[in-house]
């Protein structure tokens, strides 16, 4: 058998070619994120072919936690701070300025008026390992038609969402419902995903 | 100018080395490759969907009109993921169904067709799950009926799906 005989290639290539690329895809990747705020709550929400997007701002966003908690958020650290000035007037409770900067920086939030002081003294590891109980919603005792009326003064052109999970009970929804349309809120959005659209 | 250098310092010959200008970019591609792999995993593009719903002012005393009986179909979502549904308003027969398409929707799009300006009531349970009351949003919007309402729950519905 006849050596054949391979010559040697030099296993460098040119990556700069490569790396162009590469760093074109990070420019991109680095300009359009968003870093996803972190949510005090996890919810499964459930789909529908509904193609309507979710606006980006001036949302207000109620969570029902799969045990029925209810949740409440709202963007805008401006808005926020203006929202707990007006609650903590109404309750009689008063927020120190650092509350109130830590309250600008929570999206969302399941406590008790009486409960939030103590939540915004955790720091910010420990807010994410207590089980918050949610924001008393029912007809009974009902905070949540506080903080909804006095959203709404602190940003008048808000726009409400619901978010609930696939397996919350309805029971909860509908007070919410019942809730906003005490103040004549008739028009809400439910969050879903999206799914396919049947044929037919 | 930026000058690079592969080889070590041998200066002390005096002769000017020609110095390859190409370097090793191995660990340049590999950060580069890492840091899109992160930004790729946190980006978040598809933001959610809504489902706008619209529901009736209750003080406005204008819109309140009677609802023919032979226009009206009732659907009640109850537990465990059970539909019940019947048409017309006195002593209905209920049925039972599921929100599957050859469910629910299937009903749908037949009372549509038959029935011309037909409204449908939704009435959830409160045990019903809250995916309940969207899918059957959903198929409101499947079948493309333009009037439905969401209503309360009353005993009396509670004796009529008692008895299917």
């Amino acid at each position: 058998m006849p050596k054949v005989k391979i010559p040697r290639k030099s296993i460098s290539l040119d990556m700069t070619a490569m790396c162009d690329m590469a760093f074109l895809l990070l420019t991109f990747f680095m300009l359009t994120t968003k870093f996803k705020p972190q949510e005090a709550v996890a919810v499964d929400i459930p789909s529908s072919i509904s193609e309507t997007k979710l606006p980006d701002k001036d949302m207000m966003v109620i969570s029902v936690e799969k045990s029925g908690a209810v949740f409440f958020g709202i963007d805008g650290q401006n808005t926020r701070i203006a929202l707990l000035d007006n609650i903590a007037r109404k309750y009689n409770i008063a927020f120190t300025d650092k509350d109130k900067a830590e309250f600008s920086l929570m999206s969302s939030f399941g406590e008790s008026v009486a409960g939030l002081k103590s939540l915004l003294h955790l720091n910010l590891n420990d807010r994410n390992l207590v089980k918050q109980t949610g924001v008393p919603a029912d007809s009974a005792h009902n905070e949540l038609k506080d903080w909804i009326y006095y959203a709404r003064i602190s940003n008048p052109n808000l726009r409400i969402a619901i978010k609930g999970d696939r397996v919350s009970d309805y029971k909860v929804v509908k007070n919410i419902i019942a809730t906003l349309q005490e103040q004549n809120i008739n028009k809400f959005n439910l969050i879903t995903s999206l799914e396919q659209k049947p044929k037919n | 100018m930026a000058e690079v250098s592969s080889g070590g310092g041998k200066k002390e010959k005096g002769r000017s080395k020609k110095v390859s200008t190409k370097i090793d970019m191995t660990p340049m591609v590999d950060l580069a490759f890492l840091l899109i792999t992160f930004f790729m995993l946190t980006t978040t593009f598809s933001k959610p969907q809504t489902m706008e719903v619209n529901m009736p002012d209750k003080t406005d005393k204008q819109e309140k009109q009677p609802l023919k009986e032979s226009k009206a179909l009732t659907i009640i979502l109850g537990e465990d993921d059970k539909v019940y549904w019947y048409t017309g308003l006195t002593n209905p027969k209920v049925e039972v169904t599921n929100y599957s398409a050859d469910g629910i929707r299937k009903v749908l799009l037949n009372k549509n067709r038959q029935i011309k300006d037909l409204v449908v009531l939704i009435k959830a349970k409160d045990v019903s799950k809250y995916k309940n009351i969207v899918d059957i949003l959903d198929e409101m919007h499947i079948a493309n009926i333009k009037r439905y309402a969401i209503v309360d729950f009353t005993p009396t519905d509670e004796e009529l799906i008692k008895n299917s």
